[in-house]
């Protein structure tokens, strides 16, 4: 009865995470999302499909977005990570989050965090995206409820901010 | 009092700011002391014999909690609306993923290949996998005939149509199994102590439907089975009443355990194991006139209901009263039936139903306006039902809807006689293939005809000791709004500002039954009670001279505190009365068949690529009338997304059998839309009010699944000149069908040139 994610012995493994240095004693091919998850505590992201698809496991790993149910920990050493709970400081939201509470952006919420890091990262690199660009940047992050008018709109609104900002 | 209306107005999410920073907590979030991880071991056959079950000896079993049906307290079935279908099949299975044992252990991830060594010796009968196979009764799989359940509904003289008429129009239309895909999959915790009984958390819409199938289960009286709503991530019908049979097993592993038990679906288990749209077959015999007129007819609506009945009638219902579209029948006979398959039980899906017959219905709209020689606008037109005419139930539509002006309003924004006419010139060439295609629709609000009246919600709003409001009802949240509407109309009634009203988790411990939350019922029926048990507070402070009319938001709290700090918990309820006037026969299927209807007309834009066959909408318009819109944003979130759910329905989601079992249950061979595959999907609204919904409202949440796979299909026919009858329509679906006709590029402008010339100049319209 072994689980191929621990065929290797737990080791410890440090990165960090929304600034802060973690430690943690972790199988090394244990799925990055079940450490946040259970050790870390850091339950903002989700499983929705557990192969790469839905997207809301998504977090940035040294600023590239990616799904953490396919990365396992120990490709996560020494690595930086954001996750939800990093983007608002405080009771401060964060510029995105914002948007998307003004503009029906999350319905029942579990695309959320996922969908909010892949738009931040599609800022990050995009500050001036246009709607075909949000439409493309996003497509990795699924969400039954909106049918994504509200998302994009969001998105839009975000970078206008920016830009008077 | 406040003065400024809330309701209308697209205030902040009551729990948005949990959702866009992840604080919210899912079912999956929730971790216990001691808790277990639970598993299901499922049937790998359709139907047969469970001879011998036997347990892989390299396994430690002694660390495993193993449930079978032996361990079930109470009745072995999951109460519905019949009590057919097992919680843990025992001697026979009916469907493939049929849940037979239970397994919890403390680490999850063993628990994967635990079930692996589990294995069941079947002894195989021979399935039923079609409506059609079901009807020919090769094999009874469920009690004498197959059949679950048939309505009949007859109107004027169906008979005698026949010889009146100058056309007669048949067709038959079908539709596949679709699957809910919430991104959060189903879940549930449960624990158990002998002085609490039962707790479970978990993912889902309706708390009672649980608390009932528990009560049954575990042999409890109500006091000892307590259900809580987690934050639920997305549901669509999909976690009406599957829910109770995970929240089943997690009870039943919790009280052999006597420690907290948690079950997690994966994506796989979710989609193998759990409830999908009934797939569906309509035939329609329409007798015409020559100017158009539908006289009368026969429509055969049939939905494979899987293995057991779960909410089959209901779904039979609902589909079969829309059956007629929003068309006045003079005469009509609707004959509809739910039959048996070996599949998984089928279920609720956003449309329940009206999705299915309301496809067939406007598919077969524009097949007669061909064989009549008119537009598909004009064949619309003429036979709108009108105020004072009365639906295929004889129901009296009595609000003042003028259906040819939201149609006028929709060919306008979606400016559809302009692209017709650039249509039809610049298709002969290219590989390209534009159309544009129309549907109208109606959908019912709230339950059908006595189900209000037998819900008989109750629904209760508080007085908290701080002077602020909170909401009572066991109406649950996932992704709709219900929390931030219901919170609206509270301090709409009350004259307080929204911030001053809060709404409970459900929890039936601390909530009434405010009904299930299902069939776009909750605004337009629960809001409406809402507001009554609000004024009830306004009004009994107001008879204690605690408060005076015109009173400020501050002389209500200090008021609101008087009556707390003087009498203790103040709290008002209010029950459901049927309005006056409203009748209806369940033995005949007759009458009054919804308080409200929402009416609208949308019209798709499709390119056909020849080269890939691949259709994709470039543009979508989605008018409708929902009565009073109290939540702008909100309302609109629900239009697009039902949309995007129909563009699914209708072009991208293909569930694939095999002797019953989903062979395709991953996002990677289940396909919806993203975000780069939509068009704009343009929202109108009107707004005529309803005088049975609160401030007007009516029900929304449905409505937008009915029209795109329709609108979508005709617009493929009005490109192509090729009538298509089946959703999901793919690109191989197309491919198939032009080869078996014979058609290149060059056939293909002949069919559609020969196609224009039989509808009517578009002129006219």
């Amino acid at each position: 009865m072994t689980d191929p994610r621990r065929s290797l012995a737990k080791s410890e493994i440090s990165f960090t995470v929304n600034g802060e240095l973690r430690k943690v004693r972790a199988y090394p091919m244990e799925r990055l999302l079940d450490v946040l998850r259970h050790q870390l505590e850091l339950t903002g992201a989700k499983e929705g499909c557990g192969e790469g698809e839905c997207g809301s496991c998504s977090v940035l790993m040294n600023g590239a977005l990616v799904n953490s149910c396919l990365v396992p920990v120990l490709q996560a050493a020494a690595t930086s990570i954001v996750t939800i709970e990093g983007l608002s400081s405080g009771e401060q939201l964060h510029d995105l989050q914002k948007a998307f509470l003004e503009w029906g952006g999350a319905q029942c919420g579990i695309c959320t965090p996922g969908m909010i890091l892949a738009a931040c990262h599609l800022l990050n690199g995009k500050p001036n995206p246009t709607l075909e660009e949000i439409r493309e940047g996003l497509s990795g992050n699924l969400c039954r409820c909106t049918g994504y008018s509200q998302i994009l709109e969001a998105v839009q609104e975000a970078a206008r901010r920016r830009k008077r900002a | 009092m406040n003065t400024e209306h809330i309701v209308g107005k697209s205030v902040p999410r009551k729990e948005g700011r949990d959702k866009v920073t992840g604080r919210s907590q899912y079912v999956d979030d929730m971790v216990l002391p001691n808790m277990l991880f639970g598993a299901t071991v499922r049937s790998q056959i359709a139907r047969g014999h469970i001879r011998k079950i036997t347990f892989d000896p390299d396994v430690a079993w002694d660390e495993f909690v193993i449930v079978s049906a032996k361990d079930i307290p109470g009745k072995n079935c999951i109460a519905l609306i019949g009590d057919d279908q097992p919680c843990l099949a025992t001697d026979v299975v009916n469907h493939p993923e049929e849940p037979i044992l239970l397994l919890a252990h403390p680490d999850r991830h063993v628990l994967a290949t635990a079930v692996q060594a589990v294995s069941i010796e079947h002894g195989a009968l021979p399935g039923i996998f079609s409506i059609e196979e079901s009807e020919r009764r090769s094999e009874i799989i469920w009690g004498k005939d197959n059949v679950f359940k048939t309505y009949v509904i007859e109107k004027g003289d169906p008979d005698s149509v026949w010889a009146k008429a100058d056309y007669i129009v048949e067709g038959e239309y079908s539709t596949g199994a679709q699957e809910q895909l919430y991104i959060e999959n189903n879940g549930m915790i449960a624990t158990f102590d002998a002085a609490q009984g039962i707790t479970v958390w978990g993912s889902l819409q309706c708390p009672y439907y649980i608390h009932k199938a528990l009560m049954a289960l575990c042999n409890l009286p109500a006091e000892k089975v307590r259900v809580v709503q987690m934050e639920t991530g997305g549901a669509f019908g999909g976690k009406e009443e599957y829910p109770s049979m995970i929240a089943a097993h997690a009870a039943l592993l919790a009280i052999k355990a006597g420690r907290p038990v948690k079950i997690i679906y994966d994506r796989l288990e979710d989609m193998a194991a759990t409830t999908k749209r009934h797939p569906s077959r309509t035939r329609h015999r329409t007798a015409v006139s020559r100017d158009g007129k539908i006289l009368g007819g026969e429509i055969d609506f049939t939905i494979d209901g899987g293995a057991y009945l779960t909410l089959s009638p209901v779904v039979l219902s609902r589909g079969a009263i829309h059956a007629g579209g929003p068309y006045y029948w003079p005469s009509v006979r609707i004959r509809a039936k739910a039959v048996a398959t070996n599949a998984p039980p089928h279920g609720a899906f956003r449309g329940f139903g009206a999705p299915q017959s309301l496809f067939a219905m406007e598919r077969h709209m524009d097949r007669i306006a061909q064989t009549v020689g008119l537009s598909p606008v004009e064949i619309r037109r003429r036979n709108f039902l009108q105020p004072g005419e009365t639906t295929t139930t004889e129901q009296v539509i009595r609000e003042p809807i003028n259906l040819g002006e939201l149609l006028d309003r929709a060919l306008l924004v979606s400016e559809y006689h302009s692209k017709k006419r650039r249509f039809a010139s610049e298709n002969p060439v290219g590989t390209n293939r534009k159309g544009v295609g129309i549907a109208a629709f109606l959908h019912g609000a709230g339950f059908t005809g006595s189900g209000e009246r037998y819900l008989s919600s109750v629904v209760g709003v508080e007085g908290c000791p701080d002077g602020k409001v909170r909401v009572l009802v066991s109406s649950t949240e996932f992704g709709q709004g219900t929390k931030t509407v219901l919170s609206q109309i509270a301090a709409e009634a009350l004259g307080l500002p929204y911030e001053s009203v809060s709404i409970a988790q459900p929890d039936t411990r601390e909530v009434p039954n405010s009904g299930p939350t299902v069939a776009s019922r909750t605004v337009m029926v629960v809001g409406k009670l809402v507001q009554s048990a609000a004024l009830g507070i306004a009004q009994t402070l107001i008879l204690s001279r605690l408060l005076h009319e015109g009173y400020s938001a501050d002389e209500f709290r200090t008021a609101c505190q008087q009556h707390v700090a003087k009498h203790g918990q103040f709290r008002c309820w209010s029950r459901y009365e049927a309005p006056s006037g409203i009748f209806w026969d369940d033995e005949q299927y007759r009458g009054e068949a919804y308080a409200a209807f929402a009416w609208a007309v949308y019209i798709a834009e499709v390119t056909v690529d020849l080269t890939t066959y691949s259709v994709s909408v470039d543009d979508f318009v989605a008018l409708q009338e929902v009565g009073k819109v109290l939540h702008p944003t909100l309302a609109r979130g629900q239009i697009i997304g039902g949309v995007a759910q129909g563009i699914g329905f209708s072009l991208y989601e293909k569930v694939i059998w095999q002797n019953g079992r989903m062979q395709n249950g991953q996002m990677t061979n289940y396909i919806m839309p993203t975000s780069s595959d939509l068009p704009p999907i343009r929202v109108f609204f009107e707004e005529l009010g309803n005088v049975h919904g609160a401030y007007g409202a009516k029900g929304i949440g449905e409505l937008p699944m009915d029209g795109p796979a329709p609108a979508i299909v005709n617009a493929v026919e009005d490109a192509l000149g090729v009538p298509f009858d089946s959703v999901p329509l793919l690109p191989e679906d197309i491919m198939d069908r032009l080869n078996m006709d014979g058609l290149n590029k060059d056939g293909l402008a002949a069919s559609l040139e020969q196609h224009n010339a039989s509808s009517a100049a578009e002129a006219d319209d």
